[in-house]
């Protein structure tokens, strides 16, 4: 989005990222990581507040074929098979139009093989002809373990194999793998110098970077060079309840209620039993989540970016006096809980903001327990579980829940682990009525109890 | 482990929480992110000369100083202007001259030696090894003298053929050096000419193949590709990323204040109130002055709050708003003037004079806060080409010092005056600062460090240094 100009929207708050559309062209054989990094920067992107869709030319190709029979299909010489294939990547092409001209997309990741000189020759000449500027994304590897690893993680589970067993399928994926080999050509040093591309070697050892030409293609840069696939996990947790969650109150810098002591000394054990190799331990600067880390025996350290939302004019009110003295906020807030910021505060777009440098931290750490809020909770799981603007304000996180983050195929797994303290329910769900002139009841409808 | 649990205390500077007994709470600088350095960590660049490695080592030095990661330039090149005095010609860098290579060979010596002294004495993070490092001999010698000490080492390769871009070069920074201060530019010129070929013949590249095991950034044609290899660590990540952002494209920054607000005028501090009269009027000024300057392409940036987008307004031209610019948040102090703060939180006052940078407001931030929430403007002021900054006092402060190299105890005592625009311009390895006074009257909003800044100290004494106001 382009940044505001004029006063009337004082809450546009973005830099402009780019100026035309991007399109983003991986690159590679199979099984080298391809559609994981189209996943992963899809997410990171739209979570930063950049419009991101990726188009998966394989899955066009699956709605076209139904049923897949084996790696004959993608043989060079299947006259048939590489018509389907062009058209399935013409289709593609075609909605990624459509979604950057038209939808209002601003980056779109086209991933597939893309292999040879000539095609991406023709993807260049579509982006050229639509005025977007493009990327190349080319991932080499010929790690054999780690390709056998991305095979048994992601290709196993494939609907392409769904009928076949373990060894079948590695079989014929090795021999898909080939049909590609003869006619790759790498992006060339030389021949491709005028393009703007990053080539990963051996899932992120090396890099080579090539004509970054614009602020989104240095942040897609970094943050590439910054995620790993060494397996880790993150634990995500608030503090204990404090004596300002008992009382209703938001915000504010309280201590632990005698129940979120409790707590501390369960994440304690629950730490302990999970035996977690280097665990490094993040705090905010607020004395709840400090006091919480405290207990655990392990060193920590304090991010102030870990704050809790500023709820503003609003900080250690209840909502029924938010309600009674600032009603019209307090609706606005209800109609879009992510954009709104309170006076004199932030919004749930702001903490993104200021939580950006964390993730990245964070992808590049391994295992690592963040000792949040409920807002900042919520922020980061969205960046991990890709919820939407919509759904991240209304995520539930509730006290004394560790939720045990473990980076699996494309995605993520969750795992819920409630400690068995009891606590209050600080979760406000949306309220039906989110009209500004709605009754106080209305407005305070959904409430969590408190003393 | 005890089960009591410990009360925390809030420091009073920081305001950052720490347990009664202190320990488990890692040390470390800054208070507003997490300490990322373990060891230290020596970059070092290799490259024939006039490639801009100097150039790299000052402007990363400059900025990983900024962001609070304590670094020092070592050049070899000023260890054997001292060892040797007085540089004849090229001929004391030819590959066969053995006295000479003996001098050079104990220059970088000894810069290793003061490395090491850096790290362990002064409390070093990074050491930038500014020299050719040209062949793989030298470059094996750091890397054990590193390794031994427990360093980590990073390379910076600039490789450049380009005979405009290393004649420029030349031009910019090496006519200006003591070696040829005595030189007219012809023989300047040919005199380095020479040396670079003396290093030619023995230059051996950083190798993909054999030093795969190394961490390194290779950057070819200043910034037209970059290979890297083995980031290690969120340090060795956080400089591929800032030399990937730079360039070297002449452009211009421009800062400024907003123009004279209500609260200025009241001697009231933060708030977000619009101009005044004469606020009104320099937003105009700028206007006809930005106008008069004749800038290409030139961006506008201001902050979120009102004092700022009315001075954009008059531009008639399209800017971008950046929270990030928002003027320092003075927490429960907010829109008092000094004399209330005095009166209400008289000790808060004294600390915050004691030590201006790392102090905090209650519910508040500090400067170092600022600089922390400002690196990403940085990093896009790096990128981009004209670019005008309307912000306000402290955070004009923060970014002066990034472009300015001022020190963290300089810094919130930067002069950035109402209505005076600060035009910067980059050459050889600084910055040229032009001021432009518009020319309209505002009030004076900088208070100097008082005298006493004890918590003891009387009012007159806590503001002495208070400027006129209504």
């Amino acid at each position: 989005m382009r940044g505001s100009c004029h006063p009337n929207n004082p809450r546009d708050r973005t830099v402009c990222m780019t100026n035309c559309p991007t399109l983003i062209v991986t690159v590679g054989l199979p099984a080298r990581g391809k559609t994981y990094i189209s996943k992963k920067l899809t997410r990171y992107l739209n979570w930063i507040g950049v419009p991101t869709k990726e188009f998966n030319v394989g899955d066009y190709r699956r709605e076209c074929l139904k049923i897949y029979k084996s790696f004959e299909f993608f043989r060079p010489d299947n006259e048939e098979g590489v018509k389907i294939r062009r058209q399935c990547a013409m289709s593609a092409l075609n909605d990624v139009r459509q979604y950057l001209s038209v939808e209002g997309g601003q980056v779109a990741v086209f991933d597939a093989t893309n292999t040879t000189r000539d095609r991406r020759g023709t993807i260049m000449k579509f982006a050229e002809q639509n005025g977007f500027k493009v990327f190349f994304v080319e991932s080499v590897c010929e790690d054999p373990e780690v390709i056998a690893q991305n095979i048994v993680q992601v290709k196993l589970g494939n609907p392409d194999y769904m009928n076949c067993s373990s060894e079948e399928a590695i079989e014929d994926f090795m021999e898909r793998v080939k049909c590609y080999e003869t006619s790759y050509q790498p992006l060339d040093e030389d021949l491709d110098s005028d393009m703007s591309y990053i080539k990963i070697m051996d899932v992120g050892r090396r890099y080579l970077v090539n004509r970054v030409v614009d602020h989104i293609q240095s942040r897609i840069v970094y943050y590439l060079m910054n995620i790993h696939i060494t397996p880790r996990s993150i634990y995500l947790c608030r503090h204990g309840e404090s004596d300002l969650n008992i009382k209703g109150r938001i915000g504010g810098d309280s201590g632990l209620s005698s129940r979120g002591k409790e707590f501390a000394k369960h994440l304690r054990s629950y730490l302990e039993e999970q035996k977690i190799k280097d665990l490094k331990i993040w705090t905010s600067q607020m004395k709840r989540t400090i006091q919480t880390a405290e207990c655990l025996g392990i060193p920590y350290e304090q991010w102030k970016s870990l704050n809790e939302i500023d709820a503003g004019v609003c900080e250690e009110m209840m909502y029924e006096e938010i309600q009674q003295h600032f009603p019209l906020e307090f609706a606005l807030r209800d109609q879009d809980k992510y954009r709104y910021r309170y006076p004199k505060g932030e919004s749930y777009e702001d903490l993104v903001q200021r939580l950006e440098p964390v993730i990245m931290e964070l992808e590049r750490q391994e295992n690592v327990l963040v000792i949040c809020h409920q807002a900042v909770m919520r922020c980061l799981l969205a960046y991990f579980l890709d919820k939407t603007s919509h759904e991240l304000p209304y995520l539930k996180c509730p006290l004394h829940t560790v939720l045990k983050l473990t980076p699996v195929a494309y995605g993520c797994k969750v795992e819920s682990v409630y400690l068995g303290v009891e606590s209050v329910n600080t979760h406000r769900d949306r309220p039906e009525n989110v009209n500004v002139q709605r009754s106080t009841e209305d407005a305070l409808q959904t409430v969590p109890a408190h003393l | 482990m005890s089960t009591e649990h410990k009360n925390l205390t809030q420091t009073r500077l920081l305001k950052i929480r720490v347990p009664w007994m202190g320990y488990n709470l890692n040390h470390r600088r800054g208070s507003s992110v997490p300490q990322f350095c373990n060891s230290p960590t020596v970059i070092v660049m290799v490259g024939l000369p006039a490639r801009g490695k100097t150039y790299i080592s000052k402007k990363l030095t400059r900025y990983l100083n900024w962001i609070g990661v304590p670094t020092k330039v070592f050049n070899v090149g000023q260890y054997r202007r001292e060892a040797v005095k007085t540089y004849k010609n090229f001929e004391f860098f030819k590959p066969d001259n053995e006295e000479a290579m003996r001098i050079r060979k104990a220059c970088a010596s000894a810069a290793l030696k003061d490395v090491a002294a850096y790290f362990t004495k002064e409390h070093g993070h990074v050491a930038v090894f500014d020299a050719t490092n040209t062949t793989r001999e030298r470059r094996a010698v750091i890397n054990s003298f590193a390794k031994e000490k427990g360093y980590k080492v990073f390379f910076v390769e600039s490789i450049c053929d380009d005979p405009d871009i290393i004649t420029e070069n030349i031009k910019q920074v090496k006519f200006g050096s003591p070696d040829y201060i005595d030189r007219d530019i012809e023989e300047a010129m040919t005199d380095f000419i020479q040396r670079i070929e003396c290093y030619k013949a023995s230059y051996t590249s950083i190798d993909d193949e054999r030093d795969r095991k190394l961490s390194y950034i290779k950057i070819f044609d200043v910034g037209s590709r970059f290979l890297v290899n083995r980031v290690q660590d969120h340090i060795q990540s956080r400089i591929v990323y800032y030399l990937m952002n730079i360039h070297v494209t002449p452009r211009t920054i421009y800062l400024s204040r907003h123009g004279e607000s209500e609260l200025n005028l009241l001697g009231r501090i933060g708030g977000d109130s619009g101009l005044s009269p004469r606020g009104l009027k320099f937003a105009d000024a700028l206007a006809k002055f930005i106008r008069g300057q004749n800038i290409k392409d030139l961006k506008v940036w201001t902050s979120h709050m009102k004092r700022t987008i009315q001075t954009a307004e008059a531009l008639g031209v399209q800017y971008e708003q950046w929270k990030a610019l928002n003027e320092i948040d003075a927490g429960v102090c907010e829109e008092l003037t000094y004399e209330e703060i005095q009166e209400n939180f008289p000790d808060e006052f004294a600390m915050r004079d004691q030590e201006k940078y790392r102090y905090r407001y209650p519910k508040g931030e500090s400067y170092e806060d600022l600089v922390h929430r400002l690196e990403p403007v940085i990093m896009e002021l790096e990128r981009q080409e004209n670019v005008l900054v309307i912000c306000h006092q402290a955070i004009m402060r923060c970014l002066l010092s990034y472009f300015l190299d001022k020190p963290a105890d300089e810094l919130p005592y930067v002069r950035c005056p109402l209505h005076t625009v600060l035009k910067l311009t980059p050459v050889a390895y600084g910055c040229k600062v032009e001021s432009f006074f518009l020319n309209i009257e505002a009030v004076n909003t900088h208070r100097e460090r008082p005298g006493n800044v004890s918590i003891s100290r009387k009012t007159e004494e806590a503001l002495l240094t208070v400027p006129d106001h209504n």
